[in-house]
């Protein structure tokens, strides 16, 4: 799967960076702990841009090499930062032969973003992602962890409308 | 002594639809009440009815109450529990009878179902360890410890007959005398619960459910094989699957369960816990490990097998969420009564999730050899809106499609490879005649050119040329030769991939071929798409018949497509449409219909 990047300038703090150097220590010795490391800092900054990816090669000593193409395979890993509220669809099967995908359409039509964007205030961010196994409320689409499921396209506007403020 | 029990579901298809908020109310109300100490309330793992939650049970009574919402709370703790009175209105219509209600297990959804490896899923909260041990939990591993040697376990795992239930169907107990006969000083028992098949919740509601069991079939496995570290790769995307099994865990070694001299015996064994990161490749076995390890999860070449050479480089076994929850009752009542259950080659039962266009959404257990059709007529309910079943597709983007003339095989690993699709891991997804399968087969092979780890040639171009060939069918550019160039691909895929993942990435294509390539003619000499899915291919028209010029459709439009007006025969102008279907579904009257 392609990354996108984010363009935006990288705005951690001291704290994020003090917090992130705490996980590193906590996982120290212990085998295979890249992945650990790299999902609790995502947990911390939201995202791991390159300056986070720096850091932790430094820290744990694995070349940054390794830790970019470990941060590019797996789908959970995002290099651009996501909105204040995460729209997630999903397009797993259940859901597609439900009408996901005219769901996923809607949004991406009002918020006037696509796969992985993030809309310029910073608010909404979209993504299609795999079956988050409530198969059973298909179609579905989650806003943070805020899950909406028996979704009909009509439901797009008034579910958007909860998040304006 | 508790004179009502109530459970409430807390599985993700419940939780999605609120239920956690029921609890809370739940347990305000019934304090309210002044019940607190007469009414055990419980949260419990997944019922399997997920179309009808969120789902409570008050016993003694067995009352289903079904799409329960925070208001109704507070009629059901006055009504039932004050005064005794059900809650009428509430029930799952099917257990409605006269003046009684049925038993749950007489209603059609759970009549044929046998549930073994969901056995306490709706039944114990996953929470508490205590309630698992009341249920016979650890026992297993006690008597294993305490009395039976690693040879004898294994014995007793091989003669069960148990398979693999990741999908491959490789018999569970050779793993383990394999992965039990190479000498090392440090061997693993992994769990794969790296469930990313879509449209798949098995091991996600056993986990939710019933978490002690996997945690206790681990550590049986690990003193069969002689090791003293398990570990249980889990996707991120359940996060109350994660949370249910770390409390577990940790209950697990408070009780002396997992860490040193389990039982007072020389045997050691801890369990951690390693999140997934959403990598569909990662289900495989090698590429697991990998990932484990904290690498990119790529697969590789076997052998070696990982039963010599697995994770970190020692022997090491990994079985499936619902393998090993089938464990424990096989150690207590033995291989005999296991290998009674299911067909000659496949023995106990498969837990299918069962979804897409059917009534009863959601978790069914039933034994091997059961028909697809008993599956999704009888337990399913049919097929909703009295469409016509077209497919069922099992075993995800690795399996295929099965039409209505082989609803009668009964399933098991076997058969359904010989009728062109697989077990998998147990999604069953129903299609109905809307449904276009040459749409499907694009739309798995979209999802395996983006999972594709890209190590091998085969897979990472072949997918690719495979999903540009469907996309170019559905859009009516294709030709009939490529219909027959797309199966040579098909095949070299297949035969060159080097996992499991591009081994089986083109079925989709070839069982939709198989059995529905009329449909993919269609699209290409016609230029049309049976089901009307495919957009390029499709058409709107107003009929001028039914049409009474209410002007709806034309203000409904985004392009402006419609012409008319009031009270005239609207018109759509077919240059200028994009086909958004927004005027069909707001029309009235059924003027607007597409071909």
């Amino acid at each position: 799967m392609q990354k996108r990047i984010g363009n935006l300038p990288f705005k951690g703090t001291p704290e994020q960076e003090e917090k992130l150097l705490q996980v590193i220590e906590s996982h120290k010795g212990q085998k295979g702990a890249l992945m650990p490391v790299l999902q609790e800092a995502q947990e911390i900054y939201g995202y791991l841009p390159l300056e986070v990816q720096q850091i932790i090669s430094e820290k744990m000593g694995i070349p940054m090499e390794e830790i970019y193409g470990v941060a590019t395979f797996y789908s959970q890993f995002s290099l651009s930062p996501k909105g204040q509220y995460k729209i997630s669809v999903c397009l797993g099967t259940a859901c597609y032969v439900k009408g996901s995908g005219k769901i996923y359409e809607k949004l991406s039509e009002r918020l006037g973003i696509g796969a992985d964007e993030c809309t310029p205030d910073g608010k909404f961010s979209l993504e299609a992602c795999r079956c988050i196994g409530a198969c059973g409320l298909a179609p579905v689409l989650t806003v943070n962890d805020e899950v909406y499921g028996r979704l009909t396209e009509d439901d797009v506007d008034s579910i958007l409308a909860k998040y304006q403020d | 002594m508790y004179r009502s029990h109530v459970l409430i579901c807390g599985g993700t298809g419940c939780t999605s639809s609120n239920s956690g908020k029921i609890l809370e109310v739940m347990k305000e109300e019934v304090a309210k009440a002044g019940l607190t100490d007469e009414i055990n309330i419980v949260h419990t793992g997944c019922f399997g009815l997920c179309a009808l939650g969120p789902i409570m049970v008050v016993y003694p009574e067995g009352a289903f109450y079904s799409m329960v919402r925070p208001e109704d709370v507070p009629e059901i703790v006055q009504e039932h529990l004050l005064k005794g009175r059900i809650v009428k209105r509430l029930l799952y219509q099917e257990t409605v009878q006269e003046d009684t209600i049925k038993s749950l297990n007489e209603t059609d959804f759970y009549k044929k179902q046998m549930r073994l490896a969901l056995r306490n899923c709706g039944v114990i909260n996953p929470e508490v360890i205590d309630e698992y041990i009341a249920y016979d939990g650890y026992q297993a591993l006690a008597k294993c410890v305490t009395e039976m040697t690693p040879e004898e376990v294994i014995k007793v795992v091989l003669d069960s007959g148990l398979r693999g239930r990741g999908g491959a169907g490789f018999p569970t107990g050779r793993k383990w005398s394999l992965a039990a006969a190479n000498k090392a000083d440090q061997k693993y028992v992994c769990c794969n619960a790296d469930e990313g098949d879509p449209g798949a919740f098995m091991d996600r509601s056993v986990l939710e459910g019933d978490p002690h069991s996997v945690i206790e079939a681990m550590a049986i496995a690990g003193y069969a094989i002689g090791a003293t570290q398990g570990y249980v790769y889990v996707r991120a995307e359940y996060p109350i699957a994660v949370q249910r099994l770390r409390i577990a865990i940790d209950q697990a070694r408070e009780y002396g369960l997992l860490g040193k001299n389990i039982f007072g015996t020389d045997f050691c064994f801890d369990v951690d816990i390693r999140l997934g990161a959403g990598a569909f490749v990662c289900g495989e076995e090698t590429a697991l490990m990998t990932s484990i390890e904290g690498k990119r999860g790529e697969p590789h070449p076997r052998p070696p097998f990982p039963a010599v050479k697995g994770l970190f480089g020692k022997p090491t076994i990994l079985n499936n969420v619902e393998t090993y929850a089938n464990i424990p009752q096989i150690i207590l009542k033995g291989a005999e009564w296991f290998s009674s259950i299911g067909t000659e080659k496949s023995k106990g039962t498969k837990v299918f999730a069962v979804g897409g266009k059917i009534h009863n959404t959601g978790l069914v257990e039933v034994p091997m050899g059961t028909t697809l059709r008993e599956i999704v007529e009888e337990i399913g309910g049919g097929i909703p809106n009295g469409k016509k079943f077209k497919a069922a597709q099992t075993g995800g983007p690795s399996g295929g499609c099965i039409p209505a003339q082989h609803l009668d095989v009964p399933i098991d690993y076997d058969n359904l490879i010989a009728i062109g699709s697989m077990m998998g891991s147990g999604g069953l997804i129903v299609m109905d005649e809307d449904t276009c399968m040459v749409d499907i087969a694009k739309f798995f092979l979209e999802f395996t050119v983006d999972e594709s780890c890209g190590k091998c040639t085969p897979c990472r171009v072949g997918t690719k040329r495979l999903y540009e060939m469907l996309d170019k069918i559905t859009k009516g550019e294709g030709t009939l030769e490529d219909i027959d160039k797309m199966e040579e691909l098909c095949y070299h895929i297949k035969n060159n991939s080097l996992c499991g993942l591009g081994q089986t990435a083109p079925n989709p294509v070839l069982s939709t071929l198989q059995y529905f390539r009329d449909e993919y003619i269609a699209h290409v000499k016609d230029k049309t798409c049976p089901a009307h899915v495919c957009k390029s291919l499709l058409q709107y028209y107003i009929d001028p018949d039914k049409c009474r010029g209410c002007t709806l459709c034309a203000r409904q439009c985004p392009v402006g497509a419609i012409d008319g007006k009031v009270k005239e025969v609207h018109k759509i102008n077919t240059d200028r449409c994009v086909k958004c279907g927004a005027c069909m579904e707001k029309c009235r009257f059924g003027a607007i219909i597409k071909k």
